[in-house]
């Protein structure tokens, strides 16, 4: 390795997007059909649905049945790469916090791996520091980020229902699909128990979208989370930067990862460095203005890194917040069985691979013990069976009577035991809790001064600690779980208890992690201005997670989206009025 | 696009779920679908490099020894046999799973090789014979033992922690073999329309009107 040197490219593009998930796909595409030469860097290989998906795959041509690996932490067929743990890219953690950082690295990024769950956060949750002092307010208003939501809606397409509810903002919507049978008992459990459970909100086209000729309409297989090969839900890589590839103006490099944004010396953006993973050779290019999308943990990671004589305490950061304010959505499930489907006929409700039916969050915190709330993810029926299915029946079979009416010794084996797995499959439902977590200065990344990854770049060290608030949000959870499935009439363990925080998921997990750049009016509170440009850095852009001053419970990447499509455009107004 | 389209775009003219599943399978057998630098490993698109070559090594390895593989073909057996809907665990290839998904699954290892050996010496003890030797009623004698948890003696827990297990991976391999799941009967990973649950479906659990 004495051959080492770094290439230099010099002709600038006029802009380089780090990174190709929801943020950069998005700005990728705004500015390339804008007419801009535009150059984008992933960090993992290249990957197209159409080719590379494994939908419509059969448990059996899977050796390990469809369960995970440490290259697929989200089952053999499932459309991302990557996991909680990348070889020779580690992470740390200090004061024996704990924090998991789930990477995909490859084209799409994340988009390969979420539910498709496409929610607005709403006017409380860009506004909620009137409501209880514990929120510090986002720099723009619901009304700000409305038309980009509409526009993403109408470019993207979404599925779900006008329902007009306080801070759950309706979109512009195709059908959506209708409830499985055990959804069904869900709502109806639900509504006993007090909880509003409402048709899903997803972006899987469930009639062609309008306009489009790319992209087919759904065929209801419920596989979204392998990908789809007609490009039937939202993957950044079918939606935004396939076609930005196919304006001319938009270029990948795959397998480059980013080590640092150049500065010169008056601190302005003139470029990057990466290494290529193809052939682990140093390069440089550079461009009139950089856009990081790179995910809120590798976007801090990379300011951090990007110190200079301009900017000594690393890139857009002489407010000292790049790497505060990291949160992640609080999580807690819950599961069961309903005996009254045992037996039960058997048809296709694959359905869509996203929520057939959700529980948007209606509580009133005057009558709580925690701050704001979470919504409910709901799902269950006849799925294809995979690694995992038959577990447990030991737990089950003894609960409820035989075909001949007499109860059963739990467990077994043989032809009565073989007539079990029948007799239960698709009685199974399950529920889980997405809430919003306070974003907290205390809680953060920030760069370990002793590791470096296999590249040699220094890695992110996180200090994560839930807080009395999502512990007692969890709690509420798992309450509410227990009533739902009593009034179902299902069959269910009991609640997660004070020893699991009530099933309260560790950070991170939920992926949903937000806020280490966050925005504001003032440049000693905040990294970026409203419009997600850095206040120390007029080219520096960013259109991730990492500028989202408080996540509400909606999950994030529909404002993702709205934000970089928003941001993208004002960087073409800028370029206009040469400013930028 | 519209739904038809999307079929279409799959390789297929008429909503035929097994030429779709074909058509998808295997994309890489098509000489017209590789392309460019994917063409070396079209054989399996979208798998990364380290993926092939995890599965192909723990191909050539083997964890089970001859007898350890026969005593889980009987035991695979003696869960799940065949009956008037279909045919055994062996008959889907059930051991085959099993010495793959330890090998996935290091975490398997130990219980699976030490529940077997517990499995034998129950036997040697017993009978003086390994449990693959047992007569078929001498064998469910011992499997009776530790098959049900909440009335096995206690001294038998080590083989109902065994025994969950094998029944777990028998099932798990079973019903997500072919014939399992047609067993099984699920009808779905197929093209289709959903318009919701079907009317007699609703009515026959009172959901009509939720």
């Amino acid at each position: 390795m004495n051959d080492i040197q770094i290439k230099k490219t010099t002709t600038p593009y006029d802009a380089i997007v780090v990174g190709s998930g929801a943020g950069g796909g998005m700005a990728g595409y705004i500015l390339a059909h804008a007419g801009l030469k535009v150059l984008m860097l992933e960090a993992g290989p290249f990957f197209d649905p159409r080719t590379d998906s494994m939908q419509l795959k059969w448990p059996y041509e899977s050796p390990r049945r469809g369960a995970s690996t440490n290259t697929r932490n989200f089952g053999d067929f499932d459309g991302a790469f990557g996991g909680w743990d990348l070889e020779g890219e580690p992470y740390t953690t200090k004061d024996k916090t704990e924090f998991y950082w789930f990477r995909s690295r490859m084209l799409g990024g994340r988009t390969n791996h979420w539910g498709r769950i496409s929610l607005r956060m709403g006017p409380n949750d860009f506004k909620g520091h009137h409501i209880d002092g514990l929120t510090d307010d986002w720099p723009i208003t619901y009304e700000e980020v409305k038309p980009y939501y509409d526009r993403v809606d109408r470019m993207i397409g979404i599925y779900g229902t006008v329902e007009n509810l306080p801070n759950e903002p309706d979109g512009i919507y195709l059908p959506p699909p209708k409830p499985r049978l055990n959804e069904l008992f869900i709502k109806k459990g639900a509504e006993k128990a007090g909880v509003k459970v409402i048709p899903g909100r997803g972006s899987v086209l469930t009639q062609a979208l309008p306009g489009n000729k790319d992209r087919g309409s759904c065929f209801f297989c419920g596989q979204c989370g392998r990908s789809c090969r007609v490009y039937g839900d939202f993957s950044s890589s079918s939606c935004l930067v396939i076609p930005a590839i196919k304006t001319g103006n938009l270029k990948v490099i795959p397998n480059a990862m980013v080590r640092e944004v150049l500065t010169d010396a008056n601190g302005l953006a003139t470029g990057v460095s990466y290494i290529s993973k193809d052939d682990m050779q140093e390069y440089q290019v550079s461009a009139k203005i950089v856009v990081l999308g790179a995910s809120a943990g590798e976007t801090a990671r990379l300011l951090l890194n990007s110190k200079s004589a301009a900017h000594p305490g690393g890139l857009a950061n002489s407010s000292g917040v790049v790497g505060k304010y990291l949160h992640d959505s609080t999580g807690s499930s819950a599961g069961g069985w309903l005996p009254q489907l045992l037996d039960r006929k058997r048809y296709n409700e694959d359905g869509v691979g996203s929520i057939h039916i959700y529980g948007p969050w209606m509580g009133d915190n005057k009558k709580l013990n925690f701050p704001r709330g979470y919504h409910i993810e709901f799902g269950g029926g006849m799925g294809m069976p995979g690694y995992g299915y038959g577990f447990g029946m030991q737990g089950m079979n003894g609960k409820v009577p035989g075909r001949d009416g007499k109860m059963k010794e739990a467990g077994g084996f043989g032809a009565s035991l073989k007539d079990d797995y029948r007799r239960f499959y698709g009685t199974d439902f399950g529920m889980a809790g997405r809430g919003m977590a306070i974003a907290r200065e205390d809680n953060y990344c920030e760069i370990d001064p002793n590791v470096v990854d296999k590249f040699g770049i220094p890695v992110l060290r996180f200090h994560y600690k839930w807080s009395n608030d999502e512990i007692n949000q969890a709690k509420h959870m798992q309450e509410t779980f227990q009533s739902i499935m009593h009034e179902m009439g299902a069959i269910y363990d009991p609640m997660e208890g004070p020893e699991t925080n009530y099933g309260l998921e560790a950070p991170g997990r939920i992926i949903h992690e937000v806020g280490t750049v966050r925005m504001g009016d003032d440049p000693k509170k905040s990294a970026l201005n409203k419009w997600c440009q850095a206040h120390d850095c007029k080219n520096l852009f960013v259109v991730d997670a990492s500028p989202f001053v408080q996540q509400g419970d909606k999950n994030a990447t529909w404002t993702i989206l709205a934000l970089a499509m928003r941001t993208s455009e004002y960087i073409l107004e800028q370029r206009k009025k040469l400013n930028v | 696009m519209n739904r038809r389209d999307s079929l279409k775009f799959l390789g297929i003219g008429a909503l035929s779920a097994a030429t779709l599943v074909e058509g998808c399978k295997s994309p890489g057998k098509n000489p017209d679908s590789s392309k460019g630098d994917r063409a070396a490993d079209a054989a399996q698109p979208g798998r990364l490099p380290n993926e092939i070559a995890r599965d192909k090594k723990l191909n050539e390895e083997k964890f089970f020894n001859d007898h350890e593989m026969a005593t889980i073909t009987v035991l695979a057996d003696i869960i799940i046999p065949k009956d008037a809907k279909s045919g055994s665990a062996s008959d889907a290839k059930v051991p085959d799973f099993i010495e793959f998904i330890v090998k996935d699954m290091p975490e398997h290892q130990i219980p699976m090789r030490g529940g077997l050996r517990w499995l034998d010496m129950q036997s040697l003890n017993r009978y003086n014979q390994p449990f693959v030797a047992l007569s078929n009623a001498d064998q469910l004698e011992i499997v009776t033992a530790i098959a049900y948890p909440n009335k096995a003696r206690p001294e038998m827990q080590q083989g109902v922690a065994f025994f969950n297990r094998m029944r777990d991976l028998t099932a798990t391999g079973f019903f997500t073999s072919k014939m399992g799941i047609e067993d099984l009967g699920y009808v779905g990973n197929s093209p289709n329309v959903w318009n919701g649950v079907p009317e007699e479906i609703l009515k026959q659990y009172g959901m009509e009107g939720v």
